[in-house]
């Protein structure tokens, strides 16, 4: 038996035939649903996290929708007042809680980390099984709760209205407690994995860019998560016996409901957008054919959002009535986030500057990628100063704002990674041209949605109203216009990757050529991950060119 | 999904299993611990939320939280510290005897635990009851004539959440240990290099232990 000769292809196919018959990719290896359902394989899981978070997309989506729709007409169009609030309550909820946290790192994460990290799975496995089905245990009974008498707080769940309404607030408050949980379980699995799975060479400097995003994600989710975690269980205790924890009227305090959900909150941005960061600059290199620039700088900044995005939450609560000083020092520690972000984007830029770029659907989604965090991020800066976020405050612009930079980017990185990946994941290529034409949709149509509702915000009407006055029409027209671009984006993506997982042509092991650790294995990837002797890393992630030789000064 | 490797190759001592995605034993027992490291830290976080609460509630209610501290049992309190801390040693001490090999004692010790951790709740249960009789009770329910000023009904509300939830992470604690007790009993399998499983649970007996230690000066000895 002659051992695989090339160290730097631990994948390499094993000398003898017969071999491959012992490791089937992992997409076959057990067909029943049982070998589904109860599969301790990290792959296989985030398949399955795959397709709920998918669907719970459309869920949210169709509410989107469904708002659009009844924003079309300054009255009622299609629903009551209070129906309406039901509908963005839920819309909220199910796209942050059930889409937009979990999305990146429960799919790709659970999916990439390992192969990244030359591991055979994480390093809990049963756990990983066990935190999907907390999570649908508690999409579950959150999705029950709103569907039998709904919930009208916003998902935000402000006290003390959430305390008093009599809408449905304990169970759906209670599952999204649940899926705290899960994404609890999720964080400490993958830090762990990160500390104690790393194949010999791998480094902490030789880590692939995603799996610093998703370090430094897990460590947000192990620290925010357990405060809202109590938090949501002491307002549904609340709601249910009337302990005035956060009751004015029995000496509670609603302003510290506020400080403690934002604590969570605001990191949780970042839960959701440096996994985006992370698939960004996996795509940026793989795509310029460079290696990235600043690598350190990118690695450290993904710890620094993380660290000083503990710090940022009361920028919420400028209008809460907290003194000027604070609000001044909110405003400048919030500032400091976009620093660190800054930081990043001038990598990416650096990256793509003298590359030699190849413009397939990953980094067309790059491109609006950067255009979304850049524009996001700068109207985050000016609402980060207190005089100009008190008239903008709960307005459509604060909407767009986090629309543009938090599903904005996180989107198009979920779509960036689910392209860049797809041939690992399944195996089979997809039709570029179609790809193109509905990436090119999905940015024009994002535009389209959350421009106008800049402009209506910065002209005045509020977030989270039913009714509005007539010369708010054309814009949220413009508005809806838009969503119905983007939904139909969407629909072509469906289409044609359904297809793909069909009749899609077979992929190779690395259709990109790209030099990032997961494509070191077979597309798709046989059970255990790698065939063959232990991988081997004798060269950075993102090695695309020889950082020493690119260093070397012209000649005189 | 696991598969035991066979050191030496007979059924001399019991083997600890090495899970296949694993490079080594210590490897395994390390990421273990790291994870128990995280998962305590977030059991802190939890209940430093509750911490919050009180010190935000504490600071403007300064009197009411005072008089309302009064009207706790002390000695109960004291007894329930006592009882909490000596069980922390016996468990301690479960993880000593498994490091040895000896189940026998690690069984004993888990046992001492679980019963001191029963007597806690016992005299936990007297203290609520107590209450419940004189209704010093969280926000609505509070009916205590002897003591009415504002924010007394909200240390009542910190009060009972905060021992509530403690009283949850004790047995959630009982059930861990029962767990490793029984496993020392039926396998006897614990020894120098497979340990872990008491590790964990003593671990998290002790997070049990703090908490507790915050708690009572907090709400006892204000
Ligand atoms: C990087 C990713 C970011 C995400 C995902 C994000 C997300 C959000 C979300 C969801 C909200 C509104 C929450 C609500 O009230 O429902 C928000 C508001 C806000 N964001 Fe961001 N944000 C990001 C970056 C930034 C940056 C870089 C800044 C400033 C430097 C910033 C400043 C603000 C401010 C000041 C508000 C409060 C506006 C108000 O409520 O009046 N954000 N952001
Ligand atoms: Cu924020």
């Amino acid at each position: 038996m002659t051992p695989s000769s090339s160290i730097a292809s631990p994948g390499a196919a094993p000398a003898h035939d017969e071999h491959h018959d012992h490791h089937p990719s992992y997409l076959v290896d057990g067909t029943t649903i049982k070998s589904w359902l109860l599969t301790v394989d990290h792959k296989r899981i985030g398949l399955m996290f795959l397709f709920w978070v998918l669907l719970f997309f459309l869920v949210g989506g169709i509410f989107a929708l469904l708002i659009r729709v009844e924003l079309l007409t300054p009255g009622p169009t299609i629903m009551d007042a209070m129906t309406y609030n039901r509908t963005f309550t839920l819309h909220g909820l199910v796209m942050i809680f059930l889409f937009m946290i979990p999305a990146i790192p429960a799919v790709f994460g659970n999916f990439m980390l390992p192969l990244m990290l030359g591991a055979k799975d994480v390093a809990f496995p049963r756990l990983n099984l066990l935190s999907l089905y907390i999570y649908l245990g508690g999409a579950m009974l959150a999705l029950w709760g709103m569907l039998n008498g709904g919930l009208d707080t916003g998902w935000t769940f402000y006290t003390p209205y959430s305390t008093h309404t009599t809408t449905t607030v304990a169970p759906v408050l209670f599952g999204a407690f649940i899926i705290g949980f899960s994404s609890i379980v999720t964080g400490i699995n993958f830090i762990v994995t990160t500390h104690t799975m790393r194949a010999p060479g791998i480094t902490w400097f030789k880590m692939p860019l995603f799996v610093w995003a998703i370090y430094a994600t897990s460590c947000i989710q192990v620290l925010a998560t357990p405060v809202i975690g109590l938090l949501l269980v002491l307002v549904t205790v609340e709601n249910l016996f009337s302990f005035g924890m956060f009751d004015p009227a029995r000496g509670g305090d609603p302003v510290l409901f506020q400080h403690l959900f934002w604590f969570y909150s605001h990191p949780a941005v970042y839960i959701m957008v440096l996994p985006a960061f992370g698939v960004m600059s996996e795509v940026v290199a793989a795509f310029s054919r460079k290696n990235i620039f600043g690598y350190r700088a990118v690695a450290y900044s993904s710890l620094g959002i993380a660290f000083v995005g503990f710090f940022a939450w009361g920028h919420h609560m400028f209008v809460s009535g907290q003194s000027t000083f604070v609000g001044g020092l909110f405003g400048v520690l919030t500032m400091l986030v976009g620093v660190f972000t800054a930081i990043k984007v001038f990598n990416w830029v650096g990256t793509v500057y003298k590359g030699a770029v190849d413009f397939k659907t990953p980094f067309a989604y790059f491109c609006g990628f950067l255009f979304f965090t850049v524009f996001g991020g700068m109207t985050g800066i000016a609402l980060g100063t207190v005089s100009l976020d008190v008239p903008w405050h709960d307005t459509y612009f604060v909407v767009a704002h986090f629309h543009f930079i938090m599903v904005g980017a996180t989107i198009m990185a979920f779509l960036a990674a689910l392209h860049y990946w797809f041939p690992k994941m399944f195996g089979r290529m997809y039709h570029e041209g179609w790809a193109l034409v509905s990436a090119a949709l999905i940015i024009l149509g994002f535009n389209a949605t959350f421009i106008p509702q800049f402009l209506v915000g910065n002209n005045g009407m509020p977030r989270r109203y039913y009714e509005y006055p007539e010369r708010f029409q054309a814009l949220n027209v413009a508005s809806t216009a838009g969503a119905s671009l983007l939904a139909f984006g969407f629909v072509i993506i469906a289409c044609y990757l359904t297809y793909a997982l069909v009749y899609g042509r077979a992929a190779g092991k690395n259709p990109w050529r790209s030099k990032g650790y997961e494509w070191l294995t077979e597309s798709p990837p046989p059970t255990h991950n790698f065939v063959g002797p232990q991988p081997t890393y004798p060269e950075e992630p993102h090695f695309y060119v020889d950082p020493k030789k690119a260093e070397v000064p012209d000649a005189v | 999904m696991q598969s035991s490797v066979s050191a030496a190759g007979g059924p001399v001592a019991p083997v600890p299993r090495l899970a296949m995605h694993f490079a080594s034993l210590e490897v395994q027992n390390h990421a273990a611990r790291l994870g128990m490291w995280l998962f305590l830290a977030t059991e802190i976080l939890l209940f430093a939320g509750l911490f919050i609460c009180y010190g935000c509630y504490r600071f403007l209610f300064p009197e009411a939280w005072a008089a309302s501290s009064d009207t706790l049992d002390l000695t109960m309190g004291t007894v329930n510290t006592v009882v909490l801390i000596t069980s922390s040693l016996t468990a301690a001490l479960a993880v000593h005897y498994a490091k040895e090999g000896q189940n026998k004692m690690v069984a004993i010790q888990i046992a001492l635990t679980l019963a001191m951790a029963v007597g806690f709740l016992v005299i936990k249960y007297f203290e609520y009851h107590h209450k419940f009789e004189v209704g010093t009770l969280p926000g609505r329910y509070y009916f205590y004539d002897k003591l009415q000023m504002p924010g007394a009904p909200l240390f009542f509300t910190v009060y009972f959440c905060a021992t509530a939830l403690h009283g949850l992470h004790v047995i959630i604690g009982m059930i861990v240990l029962t767990f490793a007790m029984v496993r020392a009993l039926r396998k006897a399998d614990f020894g120098p290099n497979n340990y872990t499983m008491v590790e964990l649970g003593s671990m998290y007996w002790h997070l049990v232990d703090l908490v507790w230690i915050f708690l009572f000066p907090m709400l006892y000895l204000v």
